[in-house]
């Protein structure tokens, strides 16, 4: 890595400095911006070459490419649990291995506001570095934009991700069939909740934190059980509702709900109730919905409970033939009801 | 979470259902009106019509302050935000509420109006405080439980001076609204009421014996949990059965038969009754709404921007919201529900509000139209 | 819009103000609508206000009578 011996002339001041527009527009100042905060925080074989683009090896005898790809604009850029760079590497991380892929490689491309602090932008590299490390993948590539002040939110981050799925199939969101049980990897609400604990206005104290982290070790766990698996996904924006729904529509099938059986932290039902919100529609980033035949239920969940990421793991409902493709819940109450579609979005963004 | 979750309680709701189920007696049809919208939320969100024995029917009332506000007040709103550049605050729910010309404040938003969703009366007070330079619009809405909040800030506003705040009031009154319901001569026959939570810890048990005794209806005010409403229900059948017609009062644990008379005097301190107020389904009802005191007029938008008149607007031509805040149409007897009407597009203010009947039945209840089991 | 929650009393604070609690979750309201109120009191929270205390004893007695419609059934 070339020190201060480099074309610099003066190194980047990371303590007060700031985004501007030369450091978007491809020349030194880009450069500098480059090495100084992404390629030393990234470093590896690939980034070391400074080419356009990284050549990565083809995946090996019976397994498949599998590639995703999400853009981060949560709005606080910090909050507890995480930032915007730990969630763009989980969430990524999670779109991958909820395909059943084993997550190798990401790009990051980052759009700075003009003005952006340069040690918060250093900070939020450190963790995407620190959480790829935890994860086992490499930021192989990048791309780095300016826009000016005001047509920016801080930053923006993008990242796309590739990785290696084995066999011929893999979790699909049409493999869901009736009977298949539904299970749910922990308790529900953390992130949203985390995120709506910091947005002004709001002003509630908690302790509550995002759930933000990769799940693929997990699911790896999981497809070693040699369970039939026919759905994995991460439910993310819109929440457990939402992606339930995806699922019972693409498979077209419907789903009854246990209320009792889905677990939620005391302090997430308690800031939804002051908010006036429902913990199944507010945004996970480290929980996973599996669908799988009844007959692997025992095994399936055992080794999830086992897992350090899934010690709630819980059976929270079974798949129904429906051509209506509805999601019912029986409440604690003893009633039953719908659990539609997200209607509206009166959240701040959170992903 | 205390005094929650005990009332949340399976088991203990069973035996409700159970006692209610012995209470309906097979040859009658009871026919009873939760007037909140929050009880017709809590309805449908527990899934509770569905454990109620076929001979009860719930009707939903008209307590849904966002559902009765007609689209002249909330067109009020909108120009407020595009043509007057004010910040024009706003409870979350009133966002989506159709206007005119397709417009609603969430679409006058997206075209470059002002509009803040806040949760409580104080971040609008707040906003005022911290934007000196700008003018801010509290869009008031409510019954008698949300009124004295919004009377506090006006108070706060003028003791601390403030002169670049004003609320657009829309407040309006619980006991006119019931008698329009139990008044009108092609009203449908209601056997009893449950009578709101939180409206009634403010206003008390007390007035509603002015409707027990002028149309013999009993009334009984429920507390907001699933188990409050079943217990409720239980004691609107006794009444029935009885013969009776008196307030009772199931929510003790925050209902006094006076109420909170520290509220009441603040409201009253700062709102005077107008002569009447447009209601959607119920038409223009004496009495029925609060205006802002002249003492107070510095923070009443309606002087501040006197160029804002109000102009009646009709709903959209299929829309039967009218009807049912009336409780003579049920959702589901409404053309365009759950096709052209939809929470995502909502042609009708029901369909918007988390306590609006059809926005309850279509999220929670609509499944139950197509027989699966 | 009926939103309204019981919370618990937590502290008292400057200018009519409070903190309560709700399973863990603190916020600041105000208690400007309500009297005689302390800390370990229960209220009815809405949009920001405390509209009511609420009355323990009251409440067990709710509870005693939902209990007890299930010795009777």
């Amino acid at each position: 890595m070339s020190k201060s011996k480099s074309a610099y002339v003066r190194p980047l001041d990371i303590k007060h400095g700031r985004v501007d527009m030369s450091h978007g527009s491809g020349g030194r100042a880009s450069a500098q911006l480059i090495e100084t905060v992404f390629a030393a925080a990234f470093d590896n074989e690939y980034l070391r070459q400074g080419n356009d683009g990284a050549v990565l090896p083809l995946p090996p005898a019976n397994s498949r490419l599998v590639m995703s790809t999400d853009a981060h604009v949560v709005s606080p850029l910090f909050f507890p649990g995480g930032d915007i760079g730990s969630l763009s590497v989980h969430g990524t991380v999670n779109d991958l291995a909820m395909m059943g892929a084993r997550p190798l490689w990401l790009s990051a491309s980052f759009i700075l506001e003009e003005g952006f602090a340069l040690s918060e932008l250093q900070r939020i590299v450190n963790s995407m570095a620190q959480a790829a490390k935890a994860a086992g993948v490499t930021i192989v590539t990048g791309d780095t934009k300016v826009v000016e002040r005001g047509k920016g939110d801080g930053v923006y981050i993008s990242t796309t991700g590739v990785g290696y799925v084995q066999g011929v199939t893999s979790p699909s969101g049409d493999g869901a069939r009736a009977g298949d049980a539904i299970l749910l990897s922990g308790a529900i609400g953390d992130h949203g909740m985390a995120i709506m604990s910091q947005r002004e206005g709001l002003e509630f104290d908690s302790a509550i934190e995002s759930d933000s982290v990769a799940l693929h070790e997990l699911v790896a766990v999981m497809l070693a059980t040699g369970a039939e698996i026919h759905v994995l996904r991460d439910p993310t924006r819109g929440g457990l509702a939402t992606t339930l729904n995806e699922i019972a529509r693409q498979s077209g099938v419907g789903m009854v709900l246990n209320e009792g059986s889905i677990p939620v932290h005391k302090q997430v039902l308690a800031a939804c109730e002051f908010l006036g919100l429902d913990p199944l529609y507010v945004a996970n980033e480290g929980k996973l919905v599996a669908i799988c035949a009844e007959a692997d239920v025992g095994k399936l969940l055992d080794a999830m409970r086992a897992h350090p990421l899934a010690p709630l793991a819980a059976v929270i409902g079974f798949v129904i033939a429906d051509e209506a493709c509805f999601v019912q819940m029986n409440t604690k109450l003893g009633g039953r009801r719908m659990v539609d579609w997200l209607n509206g979005d009166q959240l701040p963004r959170i992903c | 979470m205390k005094y929650v979750d005990e009332f949340r309680d399976g088991s203990l709701a069973q035996n409700l259902t159970d006692s209610i189920a012995l209470e309906a007696q097979h040859s009658r049809a009871y026919r009873l009106m939760e007037f909140c919208g929050g009880h017709t939320h809590a309805l449908s969100r527990y899934g509770l019509l569905g454990m109620l024995p076929a001979n009860v029917q719930m009707i939903h009332g008209p307590g849904c302050p966002v559902c009765v506000l007609p689209i002249g007040r909330v067109d009020l709103a909108i120009r407020l935000a595009l043509e007057y550049d004010v910040i024009l605050c706003s409870y979350g729910d009133c966002l989506r509420v159709p206007a005119s010309d397709q417009m609603s404040l969430f679409k006058a938003k997206a075209r470059g109006g002002d509009v803040r969703m806040v949760y409580s009366a104080l971040d609008a007070l707040k906003l005022a405080s911290n934007n000196p330079m700008r003018q801010v619009v509290f869009f008031a809405i409510g019954f008698e439980t949300t009124t004295p909040p919004t009377a506090s800030i006006i108070r706060q506003a003028q003791a601390t001076g403030l002169t670049n705040f004003s609320v657009l009031c829309n407040h309006v009154l619980t006991l006119p609204a019931m008698e329009a319901i139990l008044t009108r001569p092609d009203s449908v026959p209601l056997q009893g009421l449950v009578g709101p939570a939180h409206v009634s810890t403010v206003i008390g048990s007390q007035p509603y014996q002015a409707i027990t005794a002028r149309f013999h209806v009993p009334i009984v005010i429920s507390g907001f949990e699933p188990l409050d409403l079943l217990q409720g229900i239980l004691m609107l059948l006794r009444q029935v059965n009885e013969g009776r017609a008196e307030v009772e009062n199931e929510f003790i644990r925050a209902v006094t038969p006076a109420g909170n008379r520290k509220a009441q005097a603040l409201v009253d301190e700062v709102f005077e009754v107008r002569d009447s107020f447009e209601w959607r389904g119920l038409g223009s009802l004496p009495a029925s709404g609060l205006k802002i005191r002249a003492a107070f007029a510095e923070f009443d938008a309606e002087c501040r921007y006197p160029d804002l008149l109000y102009a009646n607007v009709p709903d959209h031509k299929a829309c039967e919201c009218g009807a049912i805040l009336r409780g003579e149409k049920r959702p589901q007897d409404c053309k365009i529900f759950g096709t052209v009407c939809t929470p995502d597009n909502p042609i009708g203010s029901c369909m918007v509000s988390s306590e609006g009947a059809c926005a309850a039945h279509y999220t929670y209840g609509r499944f139950s139209e197509v027989k699966w089991f | 819009m009926c939103l309204a929650l019981p919370a618990c009393i937590v502290a008292l604070l400057p200018d009519d103000m409070a903190r309560i609690e709700l399973d863990g979750v603190r916020k600041e309201i105000s208690l400007s609508l309500v009297e005689g109120a302390n800390v370990g009191d229960y209220v009815i929270v809405h949009v920001g206000y405390a509209l009511q205390l609420l009355d323990p004893e009251e409440a067990a007695q709710t509870l005693a009578l939902f209990a007890e419609l299930a010795s009777q059934a």
